[in-house]
């Protein structure tokens, strides 16, 4: 599988990643290798195979909804980049 | 002898015993990280003036009168992924480098109650992402047994620390080897729980259907204490699971291994495996022989497909997890951006460093329209196919002998430019998180130039007082834990 730099640069946007030139370069070699090594996946056959996504086998873990202690809001506000009174401070969204 | 070379079990004899005091043992610790943590390297934060207040309060306590819990006054060091409240935790990323947890995770918490000691929080590759360490936003740690090799990763901080003697235990996370492979370049022991057994609650997720907390100890016995300890239901994480936990320790009491089969996987013993790796795991199979096992071949045909496996699910999973960071509730925020996006993409930019970059770039195309089903779907089906590899050894065998890595550990910078490479060296512990049974490494030799050499033994399912039992029947019959580093 070979990525292109243009592919590289798509992945970044959706993954809210900014990256150099440099790396986006490196990026599109490396994961072309990656994804090459990866290929040989396609050599098992998956017809009617059940995709495993937790080994535990559990749908829906319930719980009662109840109280339960949880932070303060100075807790919480505590590790936030810039707060705002009692909420956390984003740059300007809508003009 | 001195307290730091104590085991943890030694140590908490002496101590409820009444025969040193809390404060002495802090001492002890901080003496020998004094000495060696220059050289080492283990720590990225250390709880020095914490650690001795909180021994002196313990020893008012106590005065008098010695009731105390399983892990009181036991000094620990803690893998800095895992949530302590008021000690910064920073996956060693630049993107965390100021975060303070406002709670415990789970396993701190159950420590805390006992009322242990946080010696500090050790190195790691950034979010847990790599095998020597060298990922770490704050520089590798080294090898104990050669300071020009790496520990191993990405608990290498825990396993040097451990190795060293700069604490009595410490806990590290394994996502597809991370506690495994550093014990075993480190020449200690340690153990990846059944996924489920330990709760992940406070852990900082890397790839959640894999992630699990476990203890790096300086023998097995520590292990199955440490274990109790930390193991348990908690409804917090809802994938932690609801079963009874044993007596860890008393697994331990059968000296042999009579009525156990062993299955050796041949798939892990070709081509690619270093001669002295595959001649220690061989003398360590005919030991457990004498020992009473009965030794089977087994095959386990889907292994060379556990790579590629994991490294599309786990990437996908964290790009997943870390989509998190964005600048907003905590962590590092890029000043002077011009707009909200900008924002997220410079905050990333400058707080995550290449490999997290890398994976996080793998993971989101692995998941990207267009290549959801071969990439993501595929790879959990093949998941399903190793898992049933593993459910038809363990209907012939109890538990599954191999080497832990293909090589004893290896130089700083060796493998850092080729991150396929580094990912391939993952080949023997991977495939056991992707079947969420449980493994442990503990030393097995010693290459020629001196490196510590690993083996793993791999249970069924919430059986680690199988492979314990396993495990300390091994060690107790040969003399490698006695074998310690002198860190030059």
């Amino acid at each position: 599988m070979q990525i292109t730099k243009h592919e590289v640069e798509k992945v970044a946007k959706l993954a809210r990643l900014e990256v150099t030139a440099a790396e986006t370069e490196m990026f599109a070699k490396q994961l072309s290798q990656i994804l090459t090594h990866v290929e040989q996946l396609n050599r098992y056959d998956t017809a009617g195979v059940e995709p495993t996504s937790t080994v535990l086998g559990q749908v829906n873990v319930f719980r009662d909804d109840v109280v339960r202690r949880s932070l303060t809001v100075d807790q919480a506000l505590a590790n936030a980049p810039e707060r705002e009174a009692d909420g956390f401070c984003v740059p300007k969204i809508i003009e | 002898m001195a307290l730091h070379k104590l085991t943890l079990c030694e140590l908490q004899k002496k101590f409820t015993a009444g025969e040193v005091t809390a404060s002495e043992i802090v001492r002890a610790y901080a003496l020998r990280i004094g000495q060696v943590e220059p050289k080492v390297r283990a720590y990225v934060t250390q709880s020095k003036e914490g650690a001795m207040a909180q021994a002196e309060a313990l020893d008012r306590k106590l005065k008098g009168w010695r009731k105390t819990q399983p892990m009181t006054g036991m000094p620990l060091a803690i893998k800095d992924n895992i949530c302590t409240e008021g000690v910064p935790t920073t996956c060693c990323s630049r993107i965390l480098q100021q975060f303070v947890p406002p709670y415990d995770a789970a396993v701190i918490e159950a420590l805390r109650g006992q009322e242990y000691i946080l010696l500090g929080k050790t190195n790691l590759d950034e979010f847990a992402m790599g095998s020597s360490t060298e990922n770490s936003a704050f520089g590798p740690s080294r090898n104990p047994w050669n300071l020009h090799c790496v520990p191993g990763g990405s608990s290498g901080g825990s396993a040097a620390a451990v190795a060293a003697d700069e604490c009595a235990a410490a806990l590290g996370s394994d996502t597809g080897g991370s506690i495994r492979q550093p014990a075993a370049f480190c020449g200690v022991v340690g153990l990846k729980p059944t996924y489920g057994r330990v709760s992940r609650y406070g852990l900082v997720a890397f790839a959640s259907s894999l992630d699990q907390i476990g203890p790096i100890t300086k023998d097995v016995a520590d292990a199955a204490f440490l274990l109790g300890a930390i193991a348990g239901h908690d409804p917090r994480d809802s994938t932690s699971a609801d079963v009874p936990v044993p007596d860890y320790a008393k697994a331990l009491k059968k000296k042999d291994l009579k009525k156990l089969t062993i299955g050796v996987p041949v798939e892990f013993f070709a081509e690619g495996l270093d001669p002295e790796v595959d001649q220690a795991v061989r003398a360590a199979i005919e030991e457990m022989k004498e020992l009473g096992a009965q030794v089977k071949e087994i095959r386990l045909p889907r292994t060379d497909a556990a790579v590629a496996v994991y490294y599309v699910l786990a990437t996908a999973e964290a790009s997943s997890n870390l989509a998190r960071y964005d600048g907003v509730k905590f962590g590092l925020r890029a000043k002077e951006t011009k707009d909200l996006l900008e924002m997220y993409t410079k905050t990333r930019q400058e707080g995550f460093g290449p490999e997290v970059k890398r994976r996080i770039m793998l993971g989101t195309y692995a998941l990207s329209s267009g290549y959801y089903d071969a990439y993501y779907g595929k790879a959990q089906a093949v998941r399903t196919l190793i898992c049933q590899d593993f459910d038809a050894a363990f209907k012939e065998v109890d538990l599954i002998v191999t080497p832990v890595t293909p090589t004893p550990a290896f130089k700083l910078g060796e493998k850092s430019d080729d991150p396929l490479q580094m990912y391939l060296s993952d080949i023997f512990t991977i495939s056991v998180n992707l079947a969420g049974v449980p493994a442990i490494a503990l030393p097995c030799g010693f290459s020629k130039t001196g490196l510590p050499i690993g083996l793993q033994l791999i249970g069924r399912a919430f059986e680690e007082d199988v492979i314990l039992r396993a495990a300390h029947a091994y060690e107790q019959a040969t003399t490698w834990r006695t074998m310690k580093p002198a860190v030059r």
